[in-house]
């Protein structure tokens, strides 16, 4: 028996492929939406895995550093450093804000890291060109999508900073690429006031009797000392000895320090679960909407083909023909519009995914299931026309 | 199923019920023998597609006996469960309009209807290609239907109808489109076909061309048939009985 689905198809091809094509353009958002959600997951755990530490002790009752807000004395890490299991301790800064780079301006997270080798916690893993930082200040090392060249002057507040290296895929969980800058210079970035502001505090500090009293020589010029001085951070990361149970350590230092610590798994259910979960749902939602509307419109082609058909399918229905042939045919058709619709879609994602401004991970994990999800959607589609034309009467063709 | 061509007794076929209920069959006799070409004229409204669709199997009789070749298919009810096969192997369909499949060729239109009872697409093809042969349009096997004259898809149509052999031939205007010299040929066609496989020809017609060509006519009006001899009257006789 001849395939009357692929004549079908075969005699109007350009206006079949045209169709594909245009359903294809609309199955390439949905992928993309998917490989959007994809690349958020993706980016947390890059974040996690780049970070190089085993546990992140943060301020107590907090989600920090990523999720929340946290600030922690930046000596808590000598007493961290001493506990069972520890092999590193380093302090580490996060600040995401507005980078000013080549007259415009870049968002960026800026991190910063005590300047060391790579294999610290904190510092980036590798370096597609240049240095580490090497403890002089105002040096950074960027990641590439941050659009920087070495020796590229970037603008952070009131400073000056030289890129002095340039790393890869190093991202926040928001997509934003990282700038490694010297901790210091991080802690003045994130806690220092202006100019206006320090002289506007030590003018308060001056009339406030209780830190300028005639008898304590000394005790103003203490106190306006260690306004202007910052001794926060966001963060202590820490890397175990082997042979030592994540857990058990960030008990011992959450009951010891009086600190919040997290393991690797809890830090990728704050940042999967908690950090990005609106967006997750947001996209979700999308794809169900880019489903439907697919459905609607693989429906309204193959209603529309079927329709158009009519004639032809009372003659096949006068002379014979089963209504299981009629309606394979119908079938076929949704489902090679379907397929068509698949790959024109799958190739348009892989080929524009890289202009996104986040990453977008196509898996293949994800195009199988979506061409299943595209089957599926087509067989559904084609229902309404079946049921038309099973009910096309063989008599129509005869008229009177 | 051969031999013995069409019987019809006392054929009705009421629609609707009540105050709309309409007779449009209200007792049809007739009898088409194998290898016979008979006309069946009768004004718009006189019952003449009702007929046609009742003797395809298309719709149910009311009450009344068919019998196609030598097997009765309808005696108060159907006596044939699978309609769709009947109207496959035994009955064959010309319209007015060819109603070519637009996406299959020539020889597939005439193809598909012994692949789909089951024969191998190249026995089918050969058939096709043998009466194509015969109706002298072999030379457009792989050319599309909108590639056709009128004339010539009228040709693949008889060969399509012919394809599987059927005891009977149900033609309606199948010369309406055609100009007088297609037309005649057409017809001439019908009448080699229904000598060569002894096949029952109906045809409906309103077209005072091939009129003349019947032996015998039926003319049905109001729901009844009256049988006529029909060779050697003019067009414009036959006509005028009809209104009669």
């Amino acid at each position: 028996m001849i395939s009357l689905a692929g004549r079908d198809i075969l005699h109007g091809w350009v206006r079949f492929l045209m169709t594909g094509f245009g359903l294809g353009l609309l199955i390439g958002v949905t992928l993309s939406m998917a490989g959007i959600y994809r690349g958020m997951v993706d980016d947390a755990n890059v974040l996690i895995d780049n970070s190089g530490a085993d546990l992140w002790v943060v301020q107590q009752g907090t989600l920090g550093p990523y999720a929340e807000p946290s600030s922690l004395y930046d000596d808590s890490y000598r007493s961290i450093l001493g506990m069972a299991g520890v092999a590193r301790a380093a302090n580490v800064t996060y600040l995401t804000m507005q980078v000013r780079h080549g007259g415009g301006d870049v968002r960026a997270m800026v991190v910063g890291v005590v300047p060391g080798g790579p294999g610290e916690p904190g510092q980036p893993g590798f370096l597609v060109a240049g240095r580490h930082l090497t403890g002089g200040r105002y040096e950074a090392v960027a990641d590439v999508k941050a659009g920087c060249a070495l020796g590229d002057t970037i603008i952070i507040r009131r400073n000056r900073f030289r890129v002095v290296g340039l790393t890869r895929r190093m991202v926040s969980s928001g997509g934003d690429p990282m700038l490694f800058i010297p901790l210091k210079d991080a802690q003045e970035a994130q806690f220092l006031k202006d100019n206006d502001m320090l002289l506007q505090q030590r003018r308060r500090t001056a009339l406030n009797p209780l830190f300028n009293r005639p008898g304590v020589p000394g005790l103003l010029d203490a106190v306006i000392a260690s306004q202007t001085t910052s001794v926060y951070v966001n963060a202590v990361l820490v890397q175990l000895k082997p042979g030592y149970a994540p857990e058990a350590v960030a008990k011992d230092i959450q009951r010891w320090q009086r600190l919040q610590v997290y393991t690797r798994p809890q830090m990728r259910t704050i940042l999967v679960d908690k950090l990005i979960a609106t967006s997750a749902k947001q996209i979700g939602m999308f794809l169900v909407i880019l489903s439907i509307v697919s459905a609607a419109i693989v429906a309204f082609i193959i209603y529309t083909m079927t329709m158009a058909k009519i004639r032809e399918i009372a003659v096949l229905k006068l002379i014979g023909t089963r209504n299981r042939v009629i309606a394979s045919m119908i079938l076929q058709q949704a489902v090679g519009l379907g397929a068509i619709g698949f790959v024109v879609g799958k190739i348009a994602a892989t080929l524009w995914s890289p202009f996104f401004p986040r990453y977008v991970l196509l898996e293949p994990g994800d195009a199988i299931r979506g061409f299943i999800i595209v089957m599926v959607i087509s067989v559904l589609a084609s229902i309404l026309a079946i049921t038309a034309a099973l009910k096309v009467d063989p008599a129509e063709a005869i008229g009177g | 199923m051969s031999g013995n061509g069409i019987v019809i007794e006392g054929l009705q076929k009421r629609y609707g019920s009540g105050d709309t209920l309409v007779d449009a069959l209200k007792g049809v006799d007739m009898q088409v023998a194998p290898a016979e070409v008979v006309g069946l004229v009768g004004p718009s409204g006189s019952g003449k597609s009702t007929l046609l669709k009742c003797l395809g199997a298309v719709i149910e009789p009311s009450a009344g006996r068919m019998r196609l070749g030598e097997q009765i298919i309808y005696d108060g009810g159907w006596k044939i469960r699978d309609l769709r096969a009947l109207r496959r192997d035994n009955i064959g369909f010309v319209f007015q309009a060819p109603y070519l499949i637009p996406f299959l060729d020539v020889v597939d239109n005439v193809a598909l209807l012994p692949m789909l009872a089951g024969e191998r697409n190249g026995a089918a093809r050969k058939r096709a290609m043998e009466l194509l042969e015969a109706l002298d349009v072999a030379h457009r096997a792989k050319a599309m239907p909108a590639q056709l004259s009128g004339g010539e898809q009228q040709r693949v149509a008889i060969a399509r109808a012919l394809v599987n052999h059927p005891p009977v031939i149900l033609a309606d205007e199948p010369t309406a489109p055609l100009d007088s010299q297609r037309a005649l040929a057409v017809i001439a066609i019908l009448n080699d076909m229904a000598r060569q496989y002894e096949t029952a020809i109906i045809i409906v017609t309103h077209d005072e061309k091939i009129i003349p060509t019947f032996k015998r006519i039926y003319h049905i009006r109001d729901g009844r048939t009256h049988e006529e001899a029909g060779e050697g009257k003019s067009p414009r006789e036959l006509i005028k009985t009809d209104k009669a």
